[in-house]
């Protein structure tokens, strides 16, 4: 394919309607008689509901229902959902039981929000408080091995023999890392606008990752037919895992609809999303290292524990990424979860991969100190030229790229070896970094094109831009393979109307939907050009089908392009409303045969304050060795995105729950830190150019979680090398530098 | 939120009395403090009286060289006046260094000095807190407390009081002018907030009704060379950890004088005379300013988490003399 348009940095095509104020979001939409609704949480970390007093909030003025564990419906389905492996037993209120501090125990519905919000406040609630288990140091004898989720294999792999190889190894690095829990914070909080058309058919307005997965999910709870329950999601501010699977207040705002008999809003609040929708589990991670004395890597065993609740086994495979990263013949890793009284975590970008990369890249980072050796040096030597993990080629790689582009453009070839030897002023300087890596995935999807007798296009498939700017990438490709220029293409997104599009998750996004795509956009091209030279009123006429050059809305002969005509002009005379194409795409078992992923590396410079301990980034130079880039703007700004989120995570973001009553205590962005502006450098982002085969037809991996792997460890790493000091405990805030 | 009464008030007096009248009443400025508390269901007034059309904005000359800030004045502007960054530039320094940009152009002097601590339990109306309910207990004292004082504690709290603003005021020993149902007073900077003590929930010396007019800054020639310094979180749009404004005179090699005021260590706006003291008539010197840190910490009692703020405070007191006794 030719690239006149893929491959553009195009501005966004969504970008107008949202600095206007004109994208939809779910909270944005006013169904006639609409009411809202609130949640009410427990305040006790365990134990169960003994009395819920709600006759005050059910007086006070517009209350329409106040639903508790007593007088809410049972869902149909509850017993199958939880049937589903590794899916939270989601606590709808369905029974008594409190499970962690900060449950939803109660739903208030009234005709305004602040009227729900007032009345919620009313609800009174006596507890039988039962003993919590609150923290993960004290758990970790009763943990349990980890599984797999949803169906993925559990985390870990052996090969080789690891504990003899660490015996015999003449250079050993042992460490311990803990990662905090953190949230992910998408700027729009969740919604949900639940509507039943009628009492078999229900639509919802809400915030999610993917309109089918939430679609087979609520089908399943409410015992509906699929076909009945229409889900909307076509603008996202942001999900990063926590929007991807249902949580308590899409249920229980359909519930609460069916209940007054009206469109009911549910909207977290900010301190809501800090117990109700998800977070990274903390972890506890242990990496030891085996080398020969050149530094050849002989041993890896990377072992820890990641937090759960009581209603779900969710697991952070964090270890995974030690299986892969290097050429090493003897590796052992495995993984265990500790059921604490939490809300249940969730997928939070670069699931497994950013904790993983932290802990296994620091560790690299101390091997190389204690070899004293250069650390980017030892990751060259030990590069993995084919997948260890499973022995099979990578379908593409351009690490060792990475690693010449960021040094060079870093100008690491200046570095000094031994820490604490670069200052200015009262700022001790450090260098580090530490490579990225995100697997390649894609999964089924169907996408359907027309192009239109007024010489549009439109464009559907039911994927969902988060933000992420898939609309725009997903126009340019149909605008490119129709033939048309893409301010005549109308992408349509997010709505179960559609045809199924995929999760946004593991960055599959633009891998899973593009496939589909083309082949709707190839067919509607192809249908067109069969039309004009069947056509005897076209002056293509009779022409062959492969003269036939398609541009600009525009069919055309390849000898002679002023001999042709529009895309309108062919309909218009043929009296047709449009033209359509259809596509389906699934991962082919051919690209089972190659390992696919996204590697890249971070470079990053920090100044720390020496009396004061405080620690500023001031450079990061990031390169990707990602695929196929379809917009090299968009994906800049998911790489730059994806590094700021590490950047939280190495220096500022931690969740906290008070140690005796499991309560988030730092439940809004006073207490949550995630970056500003000035913590954030400029971020300069290269793309090495790949063209991958193997990975899916159009040479696509995902860009979106990739920039958050390996930034922590290189943060950490240059503050080693400024100060002296391994941090080993996220974030790095001042007071571990005092 | 409780649902409540909004009322605008255009003269001072009216307003006081109108407050004063009514326990549940309370008075509305840029609402960025109290909002936020009746929206966490802390605050429930009754009663909004809105002061903001009170003519109280003024920043103006005092005829002694002083200057007054009034109470409806907005930290920004304030931040930004001549007079403030000329002769005080450690308080401009200090609002700047407070909250954002968009909450700078809201919050005013008399809500600044007003706000109320950032205690994450203070906020949660569903943990126990002394402040906020008295007699119910004190979360932070075996909870999460890295934020929490090392200074001025009690058994009863360890709630910092947040304010950036009042370090400055505090060293320079402002004065406020307050007006209540018995008439106009002027309350010495060093009375106007109270330590907690048994009585957490008594944070200042007003009494309920009682207007803040302005804040007095005294004239002080020696601050026009002031330096605030905030150690912080993040870069910025974060509340202190420590913080410190100090002023340093030297005359023939000496300290004639120096003021020093801590934040984000006490519970309330912490003026450390013990250290003036020390640094008095001393040479400056790496020792002096040492000792000088040392006793400004002195009595300082943290708790599980927050005993890395000693330290903290007491390297940021010598950063802020170092940087400004090599300066005269
Ligand atoms: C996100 C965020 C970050 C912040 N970060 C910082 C920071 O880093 N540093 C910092 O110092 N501050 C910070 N603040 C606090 C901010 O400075 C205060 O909210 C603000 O100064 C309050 O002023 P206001 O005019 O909005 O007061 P209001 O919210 O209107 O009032 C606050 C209190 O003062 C009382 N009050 C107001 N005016 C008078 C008066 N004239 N007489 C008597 N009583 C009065 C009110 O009754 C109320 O109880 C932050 C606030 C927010 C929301
Ligand atoms: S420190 Fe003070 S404000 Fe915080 S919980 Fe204790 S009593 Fe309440």
């Amino acid at each position: 394919m030719s690239s006149k348009i893929i491959g553009r940095p195009m501005d966004r095509v969504d970008g107008k309607l949202k600095v206007t104020g004109k994208a939809q979001y779910a909270a944005e939409y006013n169904p006639p008689g609409m009411a809202y609704a609130v949640i009410v949480q427990s305040t006790v970390p365990r134990g169960t509901v003994l009395r819920m007093q709600t006759s005050e909030a059910e007086r006070a003025p517009g209350v329409l229902a106040v639903l508790t564990p007593r007088n809410t419906p049972k869902l149909p389905g509850a017993d199958k959902f939880s049937a589903v492996p590794v899916l939270p037993r989601l606590t709808a209120m369905q029974d008594s039981e409190v499970l962690y501090n900060g449950q939803p125990i109660a739903l208030v519905v009234a005709d305004t929000f602040e009227r729900a919000t007032y009345a919620a406040s009313r609800v009174r609630t006596t507890y039988v408080e039962k003993a919590a288990s609150l923290k993960l140091e004290a758990g970790l004898e009763r943990s349990e091995p980890a599984l797999g989720n949803f169906g993925m294999p559990p985390p870990g792999h052996t090969r080789g023999d690891a504990a003899a190889a660490l015996a015999a190894a003449p250079v050993r690095v042992e460490a311990s890392y803990r990662t905090p829990t953190e949230h992910h914070n998408p700027m729009e909080p969740h919604a949900s606008i639940a509507v039943w058309d009628d009492p078999e058919h229900l639509t919802l307005y809400d915030s999610n990752q993917g309109v089918f997965f939430m679609r087979q999910f609520l089908s399943l709870l409410f015992g509906l037919p699929p076909d009945n329950v229409r889900v909307i999601s076509r603008y996202v501010g942001g999900g990063f895992g926590c929007k991807a699977l249902p949580w308590p207040h899409q249920i229980m705002s359909i519930m609460a609809a069916k209940v007054v008999g009206r469109p009911v809003k549910l909207v977290l609040t900010r301190q809501q999303m800090f117990s109700l929708v998800g977070y990274r589990p903390q972890t506890l991670q242990k990496v030891e290292l085996g080398a020969s004395a050149q530094g050849k890597l002989t041993a890896i065993r990377h072992t820890g524990y990641s937090e759960t609740s009581e209603l779900d086994a969710f697991t952070e495979p964090f270890v995974n990424v030690s299986n892969m990263l290097y050429a090493c013949p003897n590796v052992a890793t495995s993984q265990r979860v500790v059921r604490l009284s939490a809300s249940t975590p969730t997928f939070m970008r670069a699931p497994g991969e950013a904790p993983g990369t932290f802990a296994f890249e620091s560790a690299m980072d101390e091997l190389a100190h204690a070899l004293k050796r250069d650390p980017l040096e030892l990751r060259r030597l030990n590069h993995a030229d084919k997948d260890p993990e499973h022995g099979k080629p990578w379908s593409s790689k351009s690490l060792l790229e990475c690693y010449r582009w960021c040094a060079e453009r870093f100008g690491w070839q200046r570095r000094s070896l031994q820490p604490r030897s670069m200052r200015d002023g009262d700022a001790l300087i450090g260098w580090g970094m530490a490579t990225a890596t995100f697997p390649a995935f894609r999964m089924q999807a169907s996408a359907l094109a027309r192009v239109m007798a007024d010489g549009t296009a439109v464009v559907q498939c039911g994927a969902a831009d988060l933000g992420t700017g898939a609309y725009t990438v997903f126009t340019q490709l149909a605008a490119e393979t129709l033939g048309m220029s893409p301010e005549k293409v109308r992408m349509e997104m997010g709505d179960t109307v559609l045809p199924p599009g995929g999760l946004a998750g593991g960055s599959s996004t633009t891998a899973t939907a593009s496939p589909a795509i083309r082949s709707a956009s190839n067919e509607v091209r192809r249908k067109l050009v069969q039309l004009a030279v069947a056509d005897k009123e076209s002056p293509l006429h009779g022409l062959a089908e492969k003269d036939i050059v398609v541009e600009d809305g525009r069919l055309s002969s390849s000898q002679d392009t002023a001999r042709g005509e529009t895309f309108a002009q062919l309909l218009t005379r043929q009296k047709l409303t449009h033209v359509e194409g259809k596509g389906d795409a699934a991962p082919d078992p051919a690209e089972q045969k190659f390992s696919s992923h996204a590697f890249g590396s971070h470079f990053v410079e920090v100044r720390v304050d020496e009396a004061l301990g405080t620690v500023r980034v001031s450079r990061i130079v990031t390169a990707m060795g990602a695929g196929r880039i379809l917009n090299p703007k968009t994906a800049r700004s998911q790489i730059q995105g994806g590094v700021i989120f590490g950047l939280g995570m190495a220096l500022t973001e931690e969740t906290l729950r008070d140690p005796r009553l499991g309560r988030v205590m730092t439940a809004d962005f006073a207490e949550y830190h995630v970056p500003v502006h000035a913590d954030v450098p400029d971020i300069d982002v290269h793309f090495v150019e790949e063209h991958d085969p193997h990975v899916n037809p159009l040479g696509i991996k995902g860009i979106g979680e990739i920039g958050t792997t390996g930034i922590a460890a290189a943060v950490a790493n240059a503050v080693f090398h400024a100060t002296g000091k391994r941090v080993r405990e996220l974030p790095i805030t001042l007071d571990k530098l005092l | 939120m409780n649902p409540f009464q909004y009322e605008q008030s255009l003269e001072v007096d009216s307003s006081v009395d109108r407050v004063s009248r009514a326990p549940e009443a309370t008075f509305l400025a840029g609402g960025t403090g109290l909002l936020d508390l009746m929206k966490l269901g802390v605050e429930t007034p009754a009663v909004l009286v809105d002061v903001r059309r009170l003519p109280l904005a003024q920043i103006q000359e005092l005829p002694d060289g002083g200057v007054r800030l009034g109470a409806l004045a907005r930290n920004s502007d304030v931040a930004q006046h001549p007079l403030v960054r000329e002769r005080y530039p450690m308080l401009s320094q200090a609002l700047l260094a407070g909250a954002s940009g968009q909450i700078r152009n809201m919050a005013t002097v008399g809500g600044n000095l007003m706000q109320r601590t950032r205690c994450a339990y203070f906020r949660d109306t569903a943990t126990p807190c002394n402040k906020r309910e008295p007699g119910s207990g004190c979360s932070a004292l075996e909870g999460i407390n890295r934020g929490h004082a090392v200074l001025g504690v009690s058994e009863a709290c360890i709630a910092t009081h947040p304010s950036d603003m009042c370090v400055p005021l505090a060293a320079l020993g402002a004065t406020v002018r307050v007006k209540g149902p018995q008439g106009e007073r002027a309350i010495p900077f060093a009375d106007f907030h109270l330590l907690p003590g048994n009585t957490p929930h008594r944070e200042t010396a007003l009494e309920h009704g009682a207007l803040v007019l302005s804040v007095d800054v005294p004239a002080l020639p020696a601050a026009r060379h002031s330096l605030y310094l905030k150690a912080r979180d993040r870069a910025s749009y974060a509340f202190a950890l420590a913080s410190v404004a100090a002023v340093l005179e030297l005359e023939g090699g000496r300290i004639r004088q120096a003021r020093l005021a801590l934040g984000g260590v006490g519970t309330r706006p912490w003026r450390a005379s013990g250290a003036e003291q020390k640094l008095a008539g001393q040479a400056p010197s790496p020792e002096v300013f040492q000792a000088a840190a040392k006793a400004a910490l002195e009595g300082a009692s943290p708790r599980a988490h927050n005993g890395f703020k000693v330290e903290l405070a007491q390297r940021l007191i010598v950063r802020a003399l170092t940087r400004l006794g090599g300066r005269s």
